[in-house]
């Protein structure tokens, strides 16, 4: 557990940002909380079809995670990605877009909840395999460390894919070739139905990091600022050239695993247990107790982001589907081919 | 042998055709990186990557741990973020361990994206049975990829073409499957110095005909001009097909053979039910050039097995030269 509250009790991350970075921080957890809840009841109202995989009660570990990145910088994300994206300063608009599965959406309809993906921004998606963004993730790192372009990747996964054959395969070339990866573990307490108890052999997934020579970190991650101090340490690390690191966010997602979940495998006093750490609550909590905002301007920041993702849907709703005859384009670049 | 090129040019093996291939695009582009088991000072499982090493570095030619599904992911995400990779599987039959990476990410990335990113990648394949290593080393698995929309895959089948589409695809920006044949590696035949490529999606016509279509890939390119030979001092004379693309099949030159000869016969050492001359053979069914044909198709494939160890079992399991001979010799009994 990092040294939180050193220096006099007062937070890293207080510490380490100014209030502007701490506000707008504050401002993209909001985000994404609303832009899931938003998908959530356009589900619910029909208008969106598939599955989608909630993050709400994660936000913490995806804002906290990027702090210290810039567009240059990679992440890459997983089927419950949407956190990440919005952390990594994606545009809601082209999200909400892409959930109702139009032409102005991040995949222009193509990818749906599961692959959205923001290259200018550094964001090389999400993805629908468990595990399969772990070696795109470390060959990413490669290319920065070949062509000397100082970018760190961060690199999302759940606590399911810390026992696919990818994740160890990805952790040890990163490390045996010393990348400048940083292997974020949000470790939400289940695979699916499966509880990290009865999946995993290792007491942390940070464990793991001993059989791969690299630090590994296990923190609250519903802590902001717990989980800013172990990232950022992480990139620093990975960007002065020491190598690959393994930082494990403990969180819980209080929805279901998607939307078929009947949430038989834990109980309602388990879930009531973890809404009661909202690190969204935390977070404000925190910001106000060092008088960076006060309750009135969280509540206009609520109103703010509130009105956001409603613009947000407005736009998405309103934009135009693909057009049908072209639902092979874009499968290869060169479009004459096969 | 490779009938256009000129005789004045010097020969090298298959191997090291695309070892001058590689060594090219690596003295050409600081982007081309090589990735795989053993390809540094081993050279390579067949010494294809040789002593490249020694003028590139370990940097550029990377021995990777025998991990082929993280090794092949990697591949992905360097090229997504600004490398050219060409990466070597040790055996193709090894690729069934980088199913995910190379069907699931490589493949579909530009697509899921809305074609906001390209995978310039390439892999190469050493495939094929004739080696006495049974049944988990042996196999052609193109079919496999060529199912796969977002691929190419190509099957070099002579030296020229070996370096010439291994430099096509580094072109490409799309992920590029190469399935070398082991046997070919060490085939000499003429290659043209310095830079030049082949193109993807084009047959090749090896021998002009007018009997029989043969349509044949990799290695069996080669067994279909010795079968025509024989079949000439028979008074068949036969047109032989290079098809060297899986996928985008040229559809042009097969047809218009089929359309000249009236009769098709398809040649592959890959499994014959749900193969590659299924799918040529389709292509002419469903085209005019059905209304053509004096005979029905023949598909020679692999048998539906594994591959043995045993040389004379092996050697039954694919089709080989008398095969050829029997089917085409079939197909003009009682010429019209």
């Amino acid at each position: 557990m990092p040294d939180t509250f050193k220096d006099g009790n007062v937070p890293y991350a207080v510490r380490a940002y100014s209030p502007e970075v701490l506000l707008a921080a504050l401002k993209k957890m909001m985000l994404i909380r609303k832009f899931e809840e938003g998908a959530e009841d356009s589900y619910t109202r029909g208008l969106i079809h598939g599955t989608m995989h909630l993050s709400i009660g994660q936000e913490a570990s995806a804002v906290g995670s990027c702090m210290s990145l810039t567009d240059e910088d990679k992440i890459t994300s997983t089927h419950r990605g949407h956190g990440h994206c919005v952390a990594k300063g994606a545009d809601l608009g082209k999200m909400f877009a892409e959930f109702f599965g139009k032409e102005t959406g991040y995949c222009k309809g193509r990818g749906g909840s599961m692959h959205i993906a923001d290259p200018a921004k550094g964001n090389l998606g999400a993805n629908g395999i468990v595990g399969g963004g772990l070696p795109i993730a470390v060959g990413a790192a490669l290319s920065a460390k070949r062509l000397g372009t100082g970018a760190v990747t961060v690199c999302f996964f759940g606590d399911g894919a810390n026992n696919e054959g990818a994740f160890h395969e990805a952790l040890n070339m990163a490390a045996v070739w010393k990348l400048p990866v940083v292997f974020v573990c949000e470790n939400n307490k289940y695979g699916m139905s499966t509880s990290t108890e009865r999946s995993t052999a290792v007491k942390n997934i940070a464990d793991r990091s001993a059989s791969y020579s690299m630090p590994g970190v296990t923190v609250d991650g519903n802590d902001f600022s717990a989980v800013a101090e172990a990232v950022d340490a992480a990139v620093e690390r990975a960007r002065s050239g020491e190598g690959p690191s393994l930082v494990e966010n403990v969180t819980y997602r209080w929805r279901g695993h998607s939307k078929s979940d009947r949430n038989r495998y834990r109980t309602k006093e388990e879930i009531a247990e973890w809404m009661e750490r909202d690190p969204i609550a935390t977070m404000a909590a925190m910001l106000i107790d060092h008088k960076i905002i006060d309750q009135d301007g969280v509540a206009a920041l609520e109103a703010e982001t509130t009105q956001i993702i409603k613009d947000a849907i407005t736009f998405a709703s309103g934009s135009p589907d693909p057009d049908v005859s072209e639902a092979t384009r874009d499968v290869y670049t060169q479009e004459a081919a096969a | 042998m490779n009938m256009q090129a000129k005789p004045t040019l010097r020969e090298l093996s298959y191997a090291e055709a695309i070892r001058e291939a590689m060594d090219i695009a690596l003295s050409q582009d600081e982007r081309v990186i090589l990735m795989g088991e053993d390809i540094g000072v081993y050279g390579g499982a067949f010494q294809v990557t040789g002593d490249l090493v020694e003028k590139y570095g370990t940097d550029r030619v990377m021995d990777t741990p025998i991990s082929e599904l993280g090794g092949a992911g990697i591949a992905v995400g360097a090229a997504l973020t600004g490398l050219r990779p060409i990466f070597e599987f040790q055996f193709s039959d090894f690729a069934a361990l980088a199913m995910e990476q190379i069907v699931n990410q490589a493949a579909k990335v530009r697509y899921m994206l809305g074609g906001a990113v390209s995978v310039p990648l390439v892999m190469r394949f050493p495939a094929g049975s004739g080696t006495g290593a049974a049944a988990q080393h042996s196999q052609s698995l193109e079919a496999w990829l060529g199912h796969v929309p977002g691929l190419k895959v190509v099957q070099p089948s002579t030296p020229e073409d070996a370096k010439g589409l291994l430099l096509a695809a580094l072109e490409d920006p799309d992920p590029v499957m190469i399935f070398e044949h082991k046997i070919l590696y060490k085939m000499k035949g003429p290659v043209p110095e310095g830079y030049y490529t082949t193109p993807i999606g084009k047959a090749a016509i090896r021998r002009t005909g007018k009997d029989v279509s043969i349509i044949a890939t990799s290695i069996m390119a080669q067994k279909a001009m010795t079968a025509a030979e024989t079949l000439a001092g028979e008074g068949i004379d036969a047109e032989v097909i290079d098809l060297r693309t899986v996928r985008p099949m040229d559809r042009e030159t097969v047809l218009a053979s089929v359309r000249k000869t009236g009769r098709l016969l398809c040649v592959y050492e890959g499994v014959k039910t749900l193969g590659v001359g299924a799918e040529i053979s389709a292509m002419v069914a469903e085209s005019d050039a059905f209304d053509f044909l004096d005979a029905p198709i023949i598909r020679l494939g692999g048998a539906e097995s594994p591959i043995p160890y045993n040389p004379e079992l092996e050697k039954a399991v694919v089709p080989q030269v008398p095969d050829i001979l029997d089917a085409a010799r079939g197909l003009l009994k009682g010429r019209i």
